[in-house]
């Protein structure tokens, strides 16, 4: 029932950060294995990417990974780890053993979903959450789609969407145009950056981008049908078939956390070798602060580098690394969430989507614990991975107790068979 | 001398605290509860929310059957939330000596007038299909629930506040005697007698009491509903229980209303480690499919730890502190606070008052050997 | 091109294009609204990437697997909570 595997260097998710930590790890010659829940290389920003990609950088990345020689464990799932230097993980028939010398943590992020009346119909979707899907093989030509929520990742999904032939009637950001003219003036500094942005904004050239502007409810009987926003000039209403909504990225740290990696300002702590306070485990990526593809690329190449005694190699891109961590931090002031989006919920609206449990519900309770043991939000498959950080904005609460210490984070990481949490004799 | 702030300071807002605090409201007191975190946030959060009648000795048997008639009538009056089941418990037997052991609860309970029904392999198949084959049998008992205990606390915390109770959460008690308790900003509170009810916690603030810190892990999953309908445990789950050293683990799973199946049991001394132990896990979840072999393919959503406060002698401290005067005890109840929150209630309070109880109270008083002598009641004239 | 798979959708047999996943498959059957919740509200896939599971189905008999994440396979059976 549960094979074991044992490598050299494990690297755990096969998005930027762990392709191009595989890449560089296996520069050494040591075996160098990589587990990902999706079916091949390229994570959630890469995902369904082939040979064939519209994208240099894509198509370069994608050769190194799959001609490193680094073993890919697809469709598998960590969900416990059993021991020091292991880890278990569920496929769909089996549970697997992994053992490694030196692991790499390569989690990425997933988007903040934040509740607004109606946020629960079908048709609507994160934006990341539709672009997926398209990626999957939904059909979206001639559909309409209204895109909205927050950060860059809204105008790459627009542009695929639109490439893919979605009718794109707006882009709704709720960032207000001055903080983003401001980083815009920053991406001077950066050209590539400014030009990558650019050619974003040359494939929607016709398409309305309206600031300070965000979702106030998702209409429809049984399914979306139109979408109502406010901007500045008041409020509106858009049919459509389709609401691609996010409010940014959060980190996937709880694989880390398990493992007892040191958190701080809720990012992993690293040193300058992406070495995590848990001297065999590396972590890089978004888990040590959401900084988009190009950071990955480089902190993955440091950690892989790092992770195979190949320090010289890792030391040379850490001015690299330096210049992405700017535009990193610049780039979160200017999409930080307005204060206006704490009026999203009204009484009725759904918060917990596993456990239904309404934002009026949540009311009396001051803190995360106490209102998940009251009114069990938070208790559902998916972990507290939705409500968590769309409460942490709301309400302020952070994901412990501050009154009483909660210890480490549990397995299993996410839900997994029984089968998969007992060791065979 | 000024009167005492409130006549009664109960530290600990767990169901034990809570009950005890809505008893001595109905009495008439003036009650504060104090708690470091949440209501209900330490094993009353962590445990099975089980109501059941024990038989591991007459003292157990009373307390528990006293305790869940009290139950049963809170029971129509309780919110949805608390989502009380009468859902049975089926202790199930593996082989003929398992089964001689049924026989011999069935008589003690039939002896005591608790509903028991003795099933045969056949029947106990047809009660709880997804048991594994060859099971030689078992013991039902219809009267057992579960609820879910965060709630049933909260409720008993608002009953006692309209009757002018007051609940301070995340406030944690730095030292406290028989007259004051100490907050961790230094500030006092005076009060006629002080209750210690917090659990696995108790002897960190009083010290010599004999509560240790018995640590169970649980496991919840998905919803399947109809999976399992009893309270379905082991034979050998009192030998897991009462064994004074081992780390041990037993079978017993149990239904919530909403088809989630929850899974225990387990219990390990020497730590206050709250971390999931994956080996622990492992071993308790084993048995477990041991006897329901088709748990392997559930969806684990969670898993957590708790910590029972064990005595030495299995039962629990209800009564005066022998060391400190105006210090009570409404602790130790190991894995049965739930079931015996009320009754723990009603003696406390009982004694307080000094009026009868239903059931006799030495076994469970902290110094076991004699009732205390009169007290001066805690009440404080108001006029 | 690409070939089609045969699967069953709430005993309905249906058509789609090899490679799609679960819940795609049920949004060209017509909804892809696979999952009822607590409280009876229909609901689709949110996050697209298997952390939300509302896009959870009965697949060949076995409840809550995640339809987003799984790729269709000729013969397989689906059933949701219906409409």
């Amino acid at each position: 029932m549960g094979p074991e595997r044992s490598f050299d260097v494990l690297i755990v998710g096969a998005g930027p950060a762990g392709m191009a930590a595989a890449w560089a790890a296996r520069a050494s010659g040591q075996r160098v294995g990589v587990v990902d829940d999706n079916p091949s290389w390229g994570g959630q920003i890469w995902r369904g990417e082939t040979a064939r990609s519209r994208s240099a950088q894509v198509r370069h990345w994608l050769e190194r990974a799959q001609g490193s020689g680094a073993e890919l464990l697809a469709g598998t799932r960590v969900v416990a780890s059993p021991g020091p230097d292991r880890l278990w993980a569920e496929r769909a028939d089996e549970r697997l053993t992994l053992s490694y010398r030196r692991l790499i943590l390569a989690t990425g992020a997933r988007e903040r979903f934040l509740p607004f009346p109606g946020w629960t119909l079908p048709g609507v979707l994160g934006a990341g959450g539709l672009q997926a899907l398209v990626k999957n093989g939904l059909p979206i030509e001639g559909r309409r789609v209204v895109v909205a929520g927050s950060g860059p990742l809204l105008l790459a999904v627009a542009a695929y969407l639109r490439h893919k032939g979605a009718i794109i009637p707006l882009i709704a950001e709720q960032a207000p145009w001055n903080r983003l003219a401001r980083f815009g003036l920053g991406l001077i500094r950066q050209p590539a950056k400014a030009l990558q942005a650019l050619f974003l904004r040359s494939q929607l050239w016709n398409v309305r981008y309206q600031t300070s502007c965000h979702p106030t409810a998702a209409k429809g009987p049984t399914r979306l049908e139109a979408v109502e926003l406010r901007g500045p000039a008041g409020s509106r209403t858009v049919e459509c078939d389709y609401l691609a909504c996010g409010f940014g990225l959060v980190p996937n740290l709880e694989l880390p956390r398990l493992l007892g990696c040191a958190v701080e300002a809720e990012v992993i702590v690293i040193n300058e070798w992406q070495q995590t306070s848990v001297p065999e485990v590396y972590c890089a990526g978004e888990p040590t602060g959401i900084g988009g593809v190009e950071l990955a690329l480089v902190e993955g190449q440091i950690a892989g580098y790092a992770a195979t005694e190949q320090r010289e190699r890792a030391r040379r891109l850490w001015g690299l690394r330096g210049r992405g961590r700017d535009f990193a931090r610049r780039l979160e002031s200017a999409f930080a969430l307005h204060q206006d989006l704490l009026q999203l919920p009204t009484a009725e609206t759904i918060v917990c989507r596993c456990e239904d449990v309404t934002w009026t519900r949540l009311q009396p309770y001051t803190s995360w614990r106490s209102a998940k043991l009251q009114t069990r939000c938070g208790m559902g498959p998916c972990q507290g991975r939705v409500c968590g950080p769309a409460l942490e904005f709301l309400r302020g609460w952070e994901r412990e107790s501050a009154g009483v210490a909660l210890g480490t984070p549990r397995p299993p990481v996410f839900p997994a068979r029984l089968s998969s949490l007992v060791q065979e004799e | 001398m000024t009167q005492p702030a409130f006549d009664v300071v109960i530290v600990g807002a767990g169901i034990v605290g809570s009950a005890c605090a809505l008893e001595c409201t109905r009495a008439r007191l003036r009650v504060l509860v104090l708690d470091a975190g949440c209501i209900g946030g330490g094993a009353t959060a962590a445990g099975m929310g089980q109501i059941v009648v024990m038989d591991d000795s007459e003292a157990e048997f009373a307390l528990t059957r006293y305790s869940q008639q009290l139950w049963d009538e809170w029971a129509p009056g309780l919110p949805s939330d608390v989502e009380f089941s009468r859902c049975g418990s089926l202790w199930v037997a593996v082989d003929e000596e398992e089964m001689a052991e049924v026989t011999r609860k069935e008589r003690y309970y039939r002896e005591r007038d608790v509903a028991v029904e003795v099933l045969d392999g056949k029947q106990v198949a047809s009660a709880e299909p997804n048991l594994r084959p060859g099971l030689a049998g078992g013991l039902r008992v219809p009267g057992d629930s579960v609820i879910y205990p965060p709630c049933a606390a909260r409720f008993f915390l608002e009953q006692a506040c309209t009757c002018g109770a007051e609940v301070r959460e995340r406030t944690p008690v730095q030292a406290l005697t028989g007259r004051t308790v100490r907050l961790r900003d230094d500030s006092t509170v005076s009060a006629g007698v002080v209750v210690n009810a917090t659990g696995s916690w108790a002897a960190e603030l009083t010290a010599g009491v004999e509560v240790r810190p018995r640590k169970g892990h649980l496991v919840i999953t998905d919803r399947y509903p109809g999976f399992v309908r009893h309270q379905v445990v082991e034979l050998g789950y009192l030998k897991s229980a009462h064994s004074l050293d081992a780390d041990s683990v037993a079978f017993n799973v149990q239904p919530r209303p909403n088809g989630q199946v929850l899974i225990g049991s387990s219990r390990q001394f020497g730590t206050n480690d709250p971390a999931v132990e994956p080996a622990m896990l492992s071993r308790m979840l084993s048995r477990a499919c041991e006897y329901i072999p088709n748990l392997t393919r559930l969806s684990a959503l969670r898993a957590w730890t708790g910590f029972r406060a064990a005595t030495t002698d299995k039962q629990p401290l209800i009564g005066p502190s022998p060391s400190q005067a105006g210090l009570w005890l409404a602790t130790g109840h190991e894995g049965l606070g739930i079931t015996t929150s009320l009754a723990t209630a009603r003696l406390l309070v009982d004694q307080l008052l000094q009026r009868k109880s239903a059931i006799a109270r030495e076994p469970y008083l902290p110094d076991r050997r004699t009732e205390p002598e009169a007290l001066a009641t805690a009440r404080t004239d108001r006029r | 091109m690409n070939s089609s798979q045969s699967v069953t959708i709430n005993g309905q047999p249906a058509s789609v294009p090899a490679g799609v996943s679960v819940s795609v498959a049920l949004a060209l059957a017509g909804s892809e609204a696979g999952r009822r919740s607590v409280s009876g509200q229909m609901r689709g896939p949110l996050c697209g990437m298997g952390v939300c599971f509302e896009c959870r189905v009965t697949i060949d008999g076995l409840p809550h697997r995640l339809g987003c994440q799984t790729p269709v396979r000729d013969g397989m059976e689906i059933e949701t909570d219906g409409p």
